[in-house]
């Protein structure tokens, strides 16, 4: 067995299945902001704002913000165990993926809960 | 036809480099790739392959043909010469020992690893382990495998992480002894695949199943594979 004390979850199979599921997150969230946005063409600011001041949607877009910070952790962690073989430069760029991941996960909560 | 080969001889050269070759097939005939290979080394007895059972079993002579990796001695002319030229190069991926003659030793360290013979640990029958027809027939797709490496040197999962990930051919290995009714040792052949490597770097891109000149489907395998690491965790 290999190991990697960088990864998600450190099992193979965990980072595979939170993949998984966090891309059907993103995959419905996806289709309903397709779908609010076709349905209500001629939206303007308030109904904008009001949307997001309802509590199920803050809760649906949390749950996709965060689906999205662990899914693209988990495929950046592969794209830098491809593409970079100096450990040293892979620990930076991770270190700098995974910095950058929190800061977008704390400032789109705060955006989030500022509407 | 124009042939362009791949030449690389580390005791004389310094780097490889490519070998034009104008050929004329004897009677314009649809031949093999490996014919092809016996009437340049006539010309030139210095080129290095692999050959031995010439019809397609033993796996030795895989190399990359006009782009795309199969068995020379098995492939006719016709399947891959474009606008009369032929580019031979050696397997992708793996070290060059000279010519089209590749070290398969990183490719073996994967299949060793899989421990490719059956484990059983109850007491051993007095003639042999019986299996029934459709317990037999579990293993249809996966035994026929040659190991001739067409597959993993296909693969760009194996090129980045030849020392982590196990690659097409061993992981179908893997799957055949996990799908075999006469194996006990599920649990620990599945406990050593867990990581993200071993298994997990295979993206599902299919190079395998296009290059098997067996026409075996090493991604079924894996996925079968995945499913048995879900059922066992979950």
């Amino acid at each position: 067995m290999v190991t990697s004390i960088t990864s998600f979850g450190r099992s193979g199979l965990y980072d595979w299945m939170v993949q998984r599921v966090t891309a059907v997150v993103l995959l419905a969230y996806t289709i309903f902001m397709i779908g609010y946005l076709l349905f209500n063409s001629d939206m303007d600011y308030m109904q904008w704002k009001s949307l997001f001041e309802c509590t199920s949607m803050r809760i649906f877009t949390l749950l996709a913000l965060l689906s999205m910070a662990a899914h693209a952790w988990i495929g950046l962690w592969s794209v830098t165990t491809d593409y970079i073989k100096p450990t040293g430069l892979r620990f930076v760029v991770q270190s700098g993926c995974g910095l950058l991941t929190f800061i977008y996960v704390v400032w789109g909560i705060q955006i989030l809960w500022s509407v | 036809m124009l042939v362009s080969v791949y030449r690389y001889n580390p005791e004389t050269d310094d780097a490889p480099y490519m070998q034009d070759i104008h050929i004329d097939i004897p009677g314009g005939k649809d031949i093999m790739v490996l014919d092809l290979l016996h009437l340049l080394k006539e010309k030139d007895t210095s080129l290095g392959y692999r050959r031995s059972c010439r019809e397609g079993v033993c796996g030795s002579d895989g190399m990359n043909m006009n782009g795309k990796n199969g068995l020379a001695c098995i492939t006719p002319l016709s399947a891959v010469v474009v606008d009369d030229k032929l580019v031979i190069r050696p397997l992708p991926g793996l070290p060059v020992i000279r010519d089209v003659v590749v070290d398969m030793s990183q490719f073996y360290k994967q299949y060793e690893k899989i421990k490719p013979f059956l484990i059983n640990d109850t007491p051993a029958p007095t003639m042999e382990r019986l299996q029934s027809p459709a317990e037999r027939a579990e293993l249809d797709g996966l035994y026929e495998c040659i190991l001739c490496a067409c597959c993993t040197t296909a693969c760009p999962s194996f090129w980045w992480n030849p020392d982590k990930f196990i690659g097409p051919s061993g992981l179908l290995q893997a799957y055949r002894f996990l799908a075999d009714s006469r194996d006990t040792a599920t649990h620990e052949r599945l406990s050593e695949l867990d990581d993200p490597f071993s298994v997990f770097r295979c993206h599902g891109i299919m190079n395998c199943v296009s290059v098997c000149p067996k026409g075996l489907n090493p991604t079924k395998a894996i996925g079968k594979i995945r499913n048995m690491l879900l059922q066992q965790a979950t």
